[in-house]
Parts: C-alpha cells; structure tokens; sequence
C-alpha cells in the first residue's frame, strides 16, 4: 500500500462559523494506480489533493505516505517529503519565467542538494523522455502550453517520486493538446508511476483506472473505470 | 542550498526589474557615497590639525604685548611694548613648569652674492628652538657666548636656505642682514605651513642682543629691552590652562595692574585656537554623517519596501518552490540574499562614487582628504548590514506564506 488515509478531518474556520472540507476520509491507493479525483468545486478533492501532497496537514486523521506516518509531520520535514516523495502538476504550469527549461526540471534537485553536472544530466534525459529534448534551452515564453506542461511533468518526475499529483493538469490546454498530456500520464503509468490526478471533466477522468468522486467532504463513489475496463 | 545558487536566483531576479533595483539603490548610493566622502574629509581635516599641532607644538603659549593707541587710534595686540626680557627671565625663574623665550620680529632683506630674498628676521634666544620643538636639519645652535657678544651669527629656514644657496651649502656661509654680514651657523628642519597658511620656514634666527642692536632695534627699545612676542611651553604633562594662569597672575603682577582692570598684555592658549578648529571640522563631518545615515536610513527603508513587493508579486513562485521541497531558511536565504544583493552592489557603486567625490573634493576645492581602506569597507559593511536589516522582514514574510495560499495566489 502506497497510500493510506484514515478518517481525514480538515475544518477551516470561515467567518464566524466551521467548515468541514474533508469530513472523514479513508482511502487506500496502492502502487501503480492511476487515479483520478472527482467532484464539484468545493467538494473537498482540492482538500484531500493539498493533504496527500504533503502541503497542507489533515485537522485529524491519519496518512501514511509508503511507510510512513506524514500526518503529524510539520514545516521542514513536509518539504523534505513533498521534495523526495512527491511531484507535482498544476493547471497553470507554475514555471519559473525567463528561466531555461533544463533549469525549471532542475529545480526540486537543487533543494535535494544535488550537485549542478548531476542535476543536468538527470534534467535533460527526463526532458528527453517527455519529449522536449531539442528544446530544453528554450524559456517558458518561448514554449507552448503543451510544451509547457511538458516541462512540468519532467519536474515532477526528475526526483524518481513515489507519486504524480496533478491539479487540473489540462485545465489551461486545448482539447488536442489535453489529449496528448493525458496520454503521458496513461504511458508514465504503464511505466509504473503512481499518479493521482484531480479534475472536474469527465472527459479527463476516463483516462484513469480508478476515479474517486467527492461531494461535501466524503468520498461518495470509488470504483473501476468501466470505460477503460471494456 | 549553495550561496552561488541563491547568488544567481537573486541576480535574475534583479535584472527581470533593471530600473526598478537600480532606483532602489539610490538611496544606498548616496548613503555609502556621503559616509566615504564623509570620512576622507574629516579625516583629512583631522591630519591636517593634527600636523599643525605637532608642527607649532600642542602646549604653547603665545604671549603679546597690549595695544597702544596712537592719536585716539588704538593699535591692536602687540603694537605696544609692554613686555621684556625680564618678564622672561621672570618666567623661567618664577615657573618651573614654564619654558619662556622671546622673539623680537622684523622684517629684512638677506643677500648671499648676488642672490637676495626679504624674509623675516627673529631676534631669540637659545631657548627658542626647544621651546618650538624646532630641531636643526645642519650646523648647530646659537652659544651662550655669542648671545653675550651679540655675535653676528644666524639659523636659517630651509625656505631661506633654498632661496638663497638653492642646493648648495649654506653653512659657515656670510650672509647680509641689512648690509650686516653674519655667518651662517645652522639650517632649520622643515616645519611647514602654520595653522593661518604662512609658510614657517621663511626665517632668520639671530641672537636677540644682535637683533636689537644690529637690524631690528630702535633705541628706545634697546634701552628697555622690549620683546616682541613671548613663546611659553608647558613642560610634559602640565595642562597648559594652568601654566596660561600662572603667566598671567605673574604678569599682571610685574606690570603692576590693579585688579579688575584689563591686562597689558595678550596671551594666547594654542592648544585651544587648535581644539576649537578641530571642533569646527567635527562638526562638519557630524553633519555630513546625519546626512549619510538618513540617507542610509531612507535606502534601506526603500530596500524593504521593493522586497514587499517582489515577495508579493512572486508569491506564486514562492509557493512552487514550497511545493518542490524548499524549505524555510531556503525561502529565507533567498530573499534575504537578494535584498543583501542588491544593499551590497548599491554599496560598491556608492564606493564608486564616494572615492570620486573625494577626489573632486580635493581637485576643485583644494582640502587635504584621506581615503583609507578601512572607511571603505566599514562602508560597504553598513551597507551589508542595511540589506540584512531591512530584507530580514519581507524575507521572513515570504519564508512563513502557507504553501496551499501561496500556490493559489492570483
């Protein structure tokens, strides 16, 4: 088991009264799933997605993250988890702007510590397998969304995590292009990647093996893909 | 995280905003320009008082016969005549912690062959060059005989050597005093200028007795044996306000002045003309540090205000970089990096511009400067700790944003 949540409570307070965004979740995700994470705004996915990225720590609860207990952690030991364990995708890309995409790969190696030739090798063959590598001296600017995205992904990739997060990762793409990312995250998951991907299309989910819906802070649906299951 | 690492992060991060951290600075350039300028300035004002001191002697008393007036005009300090060898010889012998030697001044024409230069000529004693802490570059000094004899010998200065041999010898030369021959029989070392910019070594030294008979006396005088000035020299360790007392009473005294009514005399406490100077240029460089320091003050402030903003602005980064595993002090350290980035390259410029202020300074104006590497670097230190001060706050700010908030930010 990869991931085990148990009875994960987050309430923030909001004006004068509470509100539950994740009202006791227990969810298990095993290695080599591909899952994605459904539900309306306000459902609480983006909630449970922060809690199992190690951003943002559960109220109560407890999550185990490989074969350790993340929920109790706090502050550098969570960045220390969300740099080795973790990458991450998101709808807008966040990449560095006027930096060259080799360096934005880069980035969470340098926080590992790793030495610059080291860091460059490693960036340039994941660029290569996301399929950017005549482009890895271009800056942001210079790329397409797709492309964009591209870089990303190798981000998230370059520290050999446990998981994938993605947040919306096609949210801010073209269909076509949405398709294409879509299809990288199915191949890097045929390579074995975990990935955990949170969305509100439908059209996106299918991609996934697995899809988890939420609605008012509990999971209300969790089953197979029958789509991709036929 | 390396230090080069977060160098090259703030550098980029700088140059995205050129004009805008060139603007911010401003205020660091001008500070650390002011606080170098400042220095080299007061610095050289202070070399320059501190020479003079050591140049006329730090713990002299100059003493000066009254005013006369002549027809209703009165003639100012030391056109009178009120004081003698005897009040000379009265000091030395009443004060034991006094040096006094007269000085009987004229001017006169001095020849050497065909060479000649107008200089002025000292009537003095022995006691003159201990009591101005005049050494001799050559030759010797005058004998108790010759004061006797009213001998016709003379120290020169060395502006009165250079003008009259050039770079020959002018020892056992003869010399014309007013068409009186004397013999050369020592050259006085280089004192330079005194504290009103006249050039000390523009003199001769002859025995007063000679000095009175032979070029500068009068017969009135001679028969009085009137001085022109009384040098006193305070022996080592002795405060010179008590030896100034002492003259004084002893003085007024011999002169029989009623109590109450003004002395004949002037006396003139040099330590203080030079104390009071010194104050003068103190007070210049404490302005011009009040200027530096708000400067410095309003830099930094600016410093603050800019890294607000940029902390704002990449909030975004922030939380990516959050979510990419930095930690606090990575956070901390990069923000803080470049705030001391941008207080230290505002620093070297303002060094830049300081040292060529001071160099104008001294070309245009003509004041004595001194630019030590010690101010320097005690500028582009305050500098440092400018950005460390006023970048320490938006850095923390940046280093405590909640990842989730930061990420989401708009």
């Amino acid at each position: 088991m990869l991931i085990r949540t148990r009875n994960l409570v987050k309430t923030y307070r909001m004006g004068g009264g509470e509100v539950r965004a994740l009202d006791g979740v227990s969810v298990d995700i095993d290695k080599g799933e591909f899952v994605a994470v459904m539900g309306p705004s306000g459902s609480g996915k983006s909630t449970f997605m922060n809690v199992l990225g190690c951003l943002d720590r559960p109220t109560s609860g407890e999550y185990v993250l490989g074969d350790r207990k993340v929920s109790t952690l706090a502050g550098d030991e969570l960045a220390a988890v969300r740099n080795r364990n973790i990458g991450f995708v998101f709808q807008q890309f966040n990449l560095l702007a006027r930096t060259p995409a080799v360096e934005n790969v880069e980035l969470p190696l340098v926080y590992a510590g790793v030495a610059k030739a080291q860091r460059v090798e490693r960036s340039m063959k994941i660029l290569q397998r996301v399929g950017l590598g005549d482009r890895t001296d271009h800056h942001p600017a210079q790329l397409s969304g797709g492309q964009q995205q591209r870089v990303a992904i190798a981000r998230a990739l370059v520290t050999e995590p446990l998981l994938i997060l993605a947040d919306e990762p096609t949210g801010a793409l073209d269909s076509r292009t949405s398709l294409e990312i879509m299809a990288l995250f199915q191949e890097l998951n045929r390579q074995g990647m975990t990935v955990v991907l949170v969305t509100h299309e439908a059209d996106v989910a299918r991609f996934a093996r697995r899809i988890i819906a939420f609605r008012d802070g509990r999971v209300v649906q969790d089953e197979h893909n029958e789509a991709l299951a036929a | 995280m390396k230090f080069m690492a977060l160098l090259r992060i703030a550098l980029r991060a700088l140059a995205v905003n050129k004009l805008r951290s060139a603007l911010t600075m401003l205020g660091i350039v001008i500070g650390v320009g002011a606080v170098i300028v400042m220095i080299a300035v007061g610095a050289g004002a202070q070399a320059r008082v501190e020479e003079q001191i050591r140049a006329l002697g730090s713990n002299l008393l100059l003493v000066m016969p009254g005013s006369t007036t002549a027809g209703g005009v009165r003639m100012g300090f030391g056109s009178g005549s009120t004081l003698t060898e005897d009040d000379v010889v009265a000091i030395n012998r009443e004060i034991p912690e006094a040096l006094a030697a007269p000085a009987l001044r004229g001017a006169a024409q001095v020849i050497w062959g065909n060479a000649n230069w107008s200089t002025q000529v000292f009537g003095v004693t022995p006691e003159y060059l201990d009591v101005r802490q005049w050494p001799l570059a050559a030759g010797r000094a005058f004998e108790p005989a010759e004061m006797a004899a009213a001998a016709k010998v003379a120290l020169i200065g060395a502006t009165v050597a250079k003008q009259l041999f050039g770079s020959g010898d002018p020892l056992d030369q003869s010399i014309r005093i007013k068409r009186v021959p004397f013999t050369v029989i020592g050259v006085l070392d280089v004192k330079g200028q005194s504290l009103m910019g006249t050039d000390q070594d523009d003199l001769v030294l002859v025995p007063i007795k000679t000095a009175r008979s032979r070029v500068l006396g009068t017969a009135s005088a001679a028969r009085n044996r009137t001085v022109g000035t009384i040098w006193v020299k305070a022996a080592d360790g002795i405060d010179t306000k008590v030896v100034e007392e002492h003259v004084r009473s002893l003085l007024r005294q011999r002169h029989r002045i009623q109590v109450g009514a003004d002395d004949d005399f002037s006396l003139r406490n040099l330590a203080e003309v030079m104390a009071a100077q010194e104050a003068s240029s103190r007070v210049l460089a404490l302005l011009l540090a009040a200027v530096a320091s708000v400067s410095l003050l309003v830099g930094g402030i600016g410093i603050m205000n800019i890294m607000l903003v940029s902390v704002t602005e990449r909030t975004r980064e922030i939380g990516l970089r959050m979510a990419v595993g930095a930690r606090t002090r990575d956070i901390l350290g990069q923000f803080l990096v470049e705030a001391v980035t941008l207080s230290l390259i505002g620093g070297l410029i303002g060094v830049t511009l300081g040292i060529g202020g001071t160099l104008m300074i001294a070309e245009l104006a003509g004041w004595r400067v001194v630019l030590s590497p010690e101010a320097v670097a005690l500028a582009v230190a305050f500098a440092f700790v400018i950005g460390v001060f006023f970048g320490f706050y938006p850095a923390r700010k940046a280093a405590r944003l909640n990842p989730v908030e930061a990420l989401r930010f708009e």
